[in-house]
C-alpha cells in the first residue's frame, strides 16, 4: 500500500504540489488524472525519492520514503515519463542492468528476464539492440526493465503514452494482471477513457491539489454526470474556478 | 555484484559498441599527440638543415669597396644578391632578412690597417632570420680574425699573443637530454590524450545520460547516487587511461623513427620510463576524468559539456607553457602541484633521469588528495536535484 500525505512542493515561487493526499491499495489500480501541469509528475516522483518533498510524507509498503528511500526503491517499479532506455543495449541487456543494480544474481536474472519477455510478448525483440525500436517496443521493454525485480508497488507514468491501439490493450492487460497478482498499481494518465477502463479508485489532482478521490461510480455521483469524462471535466472547471476566485 | 561494478560493466559494454567513442578515445586520442609531435619535428630539424646547408643570400651594399672580403664570404656559402635601393624599408617589410653594408670609408681603413667597420642590418624581431644572422657573423668574425693573424705575421709578431684566452665548449647534456629539450611537449601531449581518453564516457554518462533521459529511470533503482557515479568514473578511468597507454606506445614507436634518422640526439622510451610514467598518471587520470564529470554534470546538453571539456583540457597547457617559457627550476614545492608535478617528473624520466621515490610519493598522495576532494564535490553534485530533473 501507498500513502501518501499532506505532500507539498514548490520550485522556486511556484508551488507544483500543494497538499497532496491520497493512498492506493494493493490488489487495485488506482489512476493519478489531471490535466498537464497539475503536478502528476512531481507528486510521483517524490514517491519514487527522485524529489524531496517539502512537506508531508510518503510511506510505501509501511516504510517511509524521507528515512529510507533505498528501501522504497526496492519495493517499488517504476516506469517514469522518460522511458530512457540504452539503444546500445539490447532489450534483455536493458533488462538485466536493471535487475543487477537490484542485487539479483545471474540465474535468477535469466529466468525472471525470460518469463518477462514471454508475458509481454516481446520474444522477437529481445535481443535486438534498442535503437530502432517502436515506442510500443520500447514502453514494453522499459516496463519490463521496472518489473524485473518482481515489486509488490508499481507506478506507472503516463504509460500508454505514444502507444496504438494494440500496444495499449496488451499494457491494459498486463496491468490487470499485476492488480489480480495483489500488487498495488497506481498510474498516472490525461485521459479519462483509460482511466474509466482500469481503474478500481481514481484520484483527481488539478493545480497542485487532489480535487477528487473516489471509485470511478462514487465521481459519477458526485456531479450527476453519466459519463465520466463529463464528470472529470466538471471537477477540473470547479477546482479551476474555485482557484481563481 | 557490487551496484558500482554493474555500472561500470555497462557503461563499458555501451562505449564499446560506440564507434564515435572508440574511435575518439581509442584511435584519433592516443595517435593524435604523436603525428602532431612527429610532423612538428620533422619540420623544425628539416628547417635547420635547410638552413645550414643551403647557401646564405645576403644583400651586399658596397661590395665593389671590399672585393677580397666578399669573395672571401662567397667561399664560404654567400650568395650575392643584387643590391636595393632601400634596404632599410625592405626588411622593416620583410622582403629580404639580413644586409651588409660596406661604407666608403672601409677602403682606406683597411690599407692602413685599422679596423674596418661592416655593418649587418637586420629586424630582431623576425625570429626567423636569427640563424641567418648569426651565421653572417660567425663568417666576418672569422675573417676579421684570419686578417688579423696574417697582419700579426706579417709583423714578425705570433698570432696567438693576440688570444688571451683559448675557449672550448663542451656541452654535457647526454643525448637523452639534447632530446628532451625537443620533447619538452610531450608530458602535455600525453596528458591531453588521457584527457580526450576519457571525455566521451564523462560526458556520456552525466550530460549524454540526461539529454536521453535515462537519468531518470536509473535513479528510481535502489543504489546509492555514489555507487553510480563510482562505475561511471571507473570505466571513464579505464578509458583515459586505455587511451594513455596507446599514445605512450605510440610516441615509444614515434620517438626510435626519429632516433633512426637523426643523429644527435635520441628519446627512448623504453618499458621502465613507459610502467614509471603510467605509475605515475594513474591518480592523476582519475583526477581528470572527475574533474570532467563534474565539468559535465553542470551542462544541460551534450553540446554544451562538450565545448566546456573542450577549454578544460588546455589547463594542463598552461604549466607546460610555465615551464617551457619561464627559465624555472623546478622546486620541491612544485611537484606537489596535479598536473605540475606529472609533467615535471615525465620530462626528468625522458630526460633519463630517475624519480626518487619520496618525489613519486609527494605527487601522488597530492594528486590522490585532490582527485578525492573532486569526487566529494562531484558526489554532491549527483545527489542534488538538479541534476536528475532536466531543467
Amino acid at each position: 500500500m501507498i500513502v501518501i500525505d499532506r505532500l507539498h512542493k514548490s520550485f522556486g515561487t511556484k508551488t507544483a504540489v500543494d497538499d497532496v493526499t491520497f493512498s492506493a491499495l494493493d490488489g487495485q489500480i488506482t489512476g493519478l488524472v489531471g490535466p498537464n501541469g497539475a503536478g502528476k509528475t512531481t507528486t510521483l516522483r517524490m514517491l519514487y525519492t527522485l524529489l524531496k518533498p517539502d512537506r508531508g510524507s510518503i510511506t510505501v509498503g509501511g516504510v517511509d520514503a524521507a528515512t529510507q528511500p533505498l528501501e522504497v526503491r526496492r519495493r517499488l517499479g517504476v516506469l517514469p515519463d522518460a522511458r530512457g532506455l540504452y539503444k546500445r543495449l539490447t532489450a534483455r541487456e536493458n533488462i538485466a542492468y536493471y535487475a543487477q543494480l537490484h542485487g539479483m544474481d545471474a540465474e535468477l536474472i535469466r529466468r525472471r528476464t525470460n518469463s518477462l519477455i514471454e508475458t509481454l510478448a516481446m520474444q522477437d525483440i529481445a535481443d535486438r539492440r534498442v535503437e530502432g525500436f517502436s515506442q510500443g517496443e520500447r514502453v514494453k521493454t522499459a516496463i519490463a526493465r521496472a518489473l524485473v525485480h518482481e515489486p509488490p508497488h508499481i507506478v506507472l507514468d503516463e504509460p500508454s503514452n505514444g502507444l496504438d491501439v494494440i500496444a495499449t490493450r496488451t499494457l491494459r492487460d498486463f496491468l490487470r494482471q499485476l492488480k489480480v497478482e495483489g500488487r498495488c498499481v497506481l498510474f498516472s494518465s490525461h485521459i479519462m477513457q483509460e482511466v474509466a477502463a482500469l481503474c478500481d479508485r481514481i484520484v483527481i489532482i488539478a493545480a497542485g491539489r487532489v480535487v477528487a478521490d473516489g471509485s470511478p461510480d462514487a465521481l459519477r455521483e458526485l456531479t450527476k454526470e453519466q459519463s465520466l469524462e463529463e464528470a472529470f471535466v466538471k471537477i477540473i472547471g470547479a477546482a479551476t474556478v474555485e482557484r481563481l476566485a | 555484484m557490487s551496484p558500482a561494478v554493474a555500472v561500470f560493466l555497462k557503461e563499458c559494454r555501451e562505449s564499446l559498441r560506440d564507434k564515435r567513442v572508440l574511435i575518439n578515445a581509442l584511435v584519433l586520442g592516443p595517435l593524435l599527440g604523436p603525428l602532431l609531435f612527429v610532423s612538428l619535428l620533422r619540420l623544425t630539424i628539416s628547417h635547420q638543415r635547410e638552413q645550414a646547408d643551403n647557401p646564405l643570400p645576403v644583400v651586399v651594399i658596397g661590395a665593389e669597396l671590399a672585393p677580397n672580403l666578399v669573395s672571401a664570404l662567397e667561399q664560404q656559402g654567400l650568395q650575392l644578391l643584387p643590391p636595393l635601393g632601400d634596404v632599410e624599408s625592405a626588411i622593416r617589410e620583410q622582403r629580404i632578412s639580413v644586409a651588409l653594408r660596406i661604407t666608403g670609408a672601409f677602403a682606406d681603413d683597411w690599407r692602413a690597417g685599422r679596423p674596418a667597420q661592416v655593418d649587418i642590418l637586420y629586424d630582431s624581431s623576425q625570429r626567423s632570420s636569427g640563424p641567418q644572422i648569426q651565421r653572417l657573423r660567425t663568417m666576418l668574425e672569422g675573417y676579421s680574425r684570419r686578417v688579423g693573424f696574417q697582419r700579426l705575421i706579417v709583423r714578425g709578431l705570433a698570432p696567438s699573443l693576440s688570444s688571451g684566452l683559448l675557449i672550448s665548449e663542451r656541452d654535457l647534456a647526454t643525448p637523452q637530454a639534447r632530446g628532451a629539450l625537443l620533447f619538452a611537449t610531450l608530458p602535455y601531449f600525453l596528458i591531453l590524450t588521457a584527457f580526450i581518453g576519457g571525455m566521451w564516457l564523462a560526458i556520456d554518462s552525466t550530460a549524454g545520460e540526461r539529454e536521453r533521459h535515462s537519468l531518470e529511470p536509473l535513479l528510481t533503482n535502489p543504489v546509492p547516487r555514489d555507487q553510480i557515479l563510482l562505475g561511471k568514473l571507473l570505466a571513464a578511468a579505464v578509458f583515459s587511461f586505455t587511451s594513455l597507454t596507446l599514445g605512450l606506445m605510440a610516441f615509444s614507436f614515434a620517438a626510435r623513427l626519429l632516433r633512426s634518422q637523426q643523429s644527435g640526439m635520441s628519446l627512448s622510451i623504453g618499458p621502465n620510463v613507459m610502467l614509471s610514467i603510467l605509475l605515475l598518471m594513474v591518480p592523476l587520470v582519475l583526477l581528470i576524468v572527475i574533474s570532467q564529470m563534474v565539468v559535465a554534470a553542470f551542462a544541460k546538453s551534450y553540446r554544451e559539456a562538450q565545448t566546456y571539456l573542450g577549454l578544460l583540457q588546455l589547463l594542463p597547457l598552461i604549466p607546460s607553457i610555465a615551464l617551457g617559457v619561464l627559465p624555472l627550476t623546478p622546486q620541491l614545492w612544485m611537484y606537489a602541484l596535479p598536473l605540475i608535478g606529472q609533467q615535471l617528473a615525465m620530462l626528468r624520466l625522458l630526460r633519463g633521469e630517475l624519480v626518487s621515490l619520496p618525489l613519486m610519493a609527494l605527487t601522488t598522495l597530492f594528486t590522490v588528495a585532490a582527485a578525492i576532494a573532486a569526487f566529494l564535490i562531484a558526489k554532491r553534485l549527483y545527489e542534488s536535484e538538479r541534476l536528475a530533473v532536466n531543467a
